[in-house]
């Protein structure tokens, strides 16, 4: 399989309603930029018979009404505007701070974290909020960011026995990701600590705070600034 | 008022409607009504938009007293429904008072069964869509499947002049084993003889088979050597047929957002509704098409269905 950028889209049929186009074979900050600008791009645009379009982590989805477009004619609309894609004025990447209180009750795993690599908890914290983490795509759950750039020192296998119940605002480790659980669900990560932010509200008019490509930053905070966060936040 | 209060409420019931299209990207599935087609014909039998709201039962119906004049009709699987324990008919409209008991059992032939009502199914709108999505616990009614006791509200709507029945040429059979058509691809590519497999044998739908997806039991579908079983997480479509690590097929529908397994083939939107009405036990045969024969299909069903909104209407 290619890896890197490549040089012209790869296009694939999902379907009669879906057109998968592929920017490169890896997961690399650079492709995920180029996923990035095509999908604002065509957000802008919003061609006729255009429904959706989904960015992940090196490619994007586009959703179609077949009786007002057709695959052919969103390749061209594609490969045209990749020309262009320069010119395109697009809204430069957010950076979206998340709140964490880490160990205690809401990081139970953060010692286990420590301990496998040799670390203080400090250490842990200190190594997990340095980094601007790039939203590499959203999904399995409403909400869930796929981040990159985790630390190698902090690189933990998920837990033997999954949790039945991981809490909404969970932040934890698996292998070399690490994320946030925007709703309670069950999950295998190395819990390390909680964030008070509501991640996920339907009822929003922005139901998330971020989207594929931008960045997470955690910021620590004490407990009681989380049960301050939490109030303000109407738990 | 309510419309509906639940004295059973059978296996799985929620109330659906076309989908919550639009925000897959940040990790909603579509959601929405399994079986598109029953569903349309529900709301079109009782003089609905294609928008409202409808009840979509799973291989049980449910105990309903009414407690609201309206018209309903019932679609897709046959539950055996009856009105005040006399047997009615499913795809034709009846005239419902307060007082009436409505009960159903189990299916007869299909798995799912669509309840449509003057006015549609009136529950708060999460995200442009009505549809519940369980594994979120949203949209719908409380974002959970109903529960006994619970009241079912109906939005305005304006009671036929007269009955309507859907011409019998319309009324879809839910035969065994089911014809599936299947486009080749998102990763086609990563197989050879995988596709002759896939195409040329017999699947049998597994237990484990719900709004998420149905896994398949079969001959095994394998990679072409060298071609890596996982890729990058993607979206997924309604329809995809993910191969795992294990080569047994997984069809993919309307609760699943992203996946990191090769596809390698996509059902047909028009077939999709056969798959909603297949059980377990049921056999599968997928059978090769093209992107314009699947358009060209789809374009006839639209008008299909535009021509029996005239008709009935």
């Amino acid at each position: 399989m290619e890896s890197g950028l490549f040089k012209k889209p790869v296009f694939r049929m999902a379907g009669d309603r879906g057109l998968l186009v592929e920017f490169g074979g890896s997961i690399d900050p650079e492709i995920n930029q180029k996923v990035r600008a095509m999908s604002l791009a065509l957000e802008q645009a919003m061609p006729d018979g255009v429904e959706e379009v989904i960015p992940t982590y090196r490619s994007l989805l586009i959703v179609y009404d077949p009786e007002r477009t057709r695959p052919a004619q969103l390749e061209e609309l594609i490969e045209n505007t990749e020309q262009h894609l320069d010119d395109i004025r697009i809204p430069p990447p957010k950076v979206v701070e998340i709140p964490v209180c880490y160990g205690g009750e809401f990081g139970p795993d953060i010692e286990h974290v420590a301990k496998t690599h040799d670390l203080t908890v400090e250490e842990v914290i200190r190594l997990h909020s340095e980094p601007e983490y790039r939203i590499y795509m959203v999904g399995f759950t409403p909400g869930f960011p796929f981040l990159g750039g985790l630390s190698e020192k902090l690189h933990t296998p998920r837990l033997e026995s999954p949790r039945t119940n991981v809490p909404r605002g969970s932040v934890g480790i698996a292998n070399n990701q690490t994320g946030v659980y925007p709703i309670g669900s069950p999950g295998g990560w190395q819990l390390i600590g909680r964030t008070p932010l509501k991640l996920f509200a339907p009822e929003r008019e922005n139901p998330i705070l971020y989207q594929a490509g931008d960045f997470l930053r955690f910021k620590p905070i004490s407990i009681s600034e989380y049960r301050r966060l939490e109030e303000e936040e109407g738990h | 008022m309510g419309t509906f209060l639940v004295i059973e409420p059978g296996p799985f019931s929620t109330i659906q409607d076309l989908g919550r299209w639009g925000y897959q990207q940040m990790g909603l599935p579509v959601s929405g009504a399994l079986d598109s087609l029953a569903f349309r014909m529900a709301n079109l039998l009782v003089g609905n938009p294609a928008t409202a709201a409808v009840i979509e039962f799973t291989i049980a119906g449910p105990q309903l007293a009414v407690m609201r004049e309206v018209d309903i009709a019932v679609t897709g699987a046959d539950m055996q429904m009856k009105l005040n324990y006399k047997p009615v008919e499913n795809w034709t409209t009846v005239r419902v008072k307060p007082g009436d008991l409505l009960t159903f059992q189990s299916v007869k032939t299909g798995c799912r069964a669509y309840l449509a009502v003057t006015g549609g199914i009136d529950v708060p709108e999460v995200m442009g869509s009505r549809s519940t999505f369980t594994g979120g616990k949203l949209g719908g009614y409380h974002g959970r499947p109903l529960k006994k006791g619970d009241i079912v509200k109906t939005g305005s709507g304006e009671l036929l002049p007269r009955p309507r029945r859907l011409p019998e040429s319309h009324i879809p059979s839910y035969s065994d084993p089911v014809l599936l058509r299947a486009i080749p691809g998102p990763q086609d590519d990563f197989f050879r003889e995988g596709l002759e497999t896939l195409f040329g044998s017999e699947y049998t739908v597994s237990e484990k088979a719900d709004r998420m997806g149905y896994r398949l039991e079969g001959p095994p579908v394998v990679q072409k050597e060298g071609a890596p079983q996982s890729i990058i997480s993607e979206p997924t479509m309604p329809g995809g047929i993910q191969v795992p690590a294990d080569h047994k097929p997984i069809v993919l529908l309307v609760e699943q957002t992203v996946g990191g397994y090769t596809k390698i083939a996509t059902v047909i939107s028009v077939d999709i509704p056969r798959i909603a009405q297949a059980t377990p036990g049921d056999i599968f045969r997928f059978e090769r098409c093209t992107v314009e024969e699947a358009h060209r299909l789809y374009r006839k069903e639209q008008q299909k269905l535009a021509a029996l909104a005239e008709l009935l209407g």
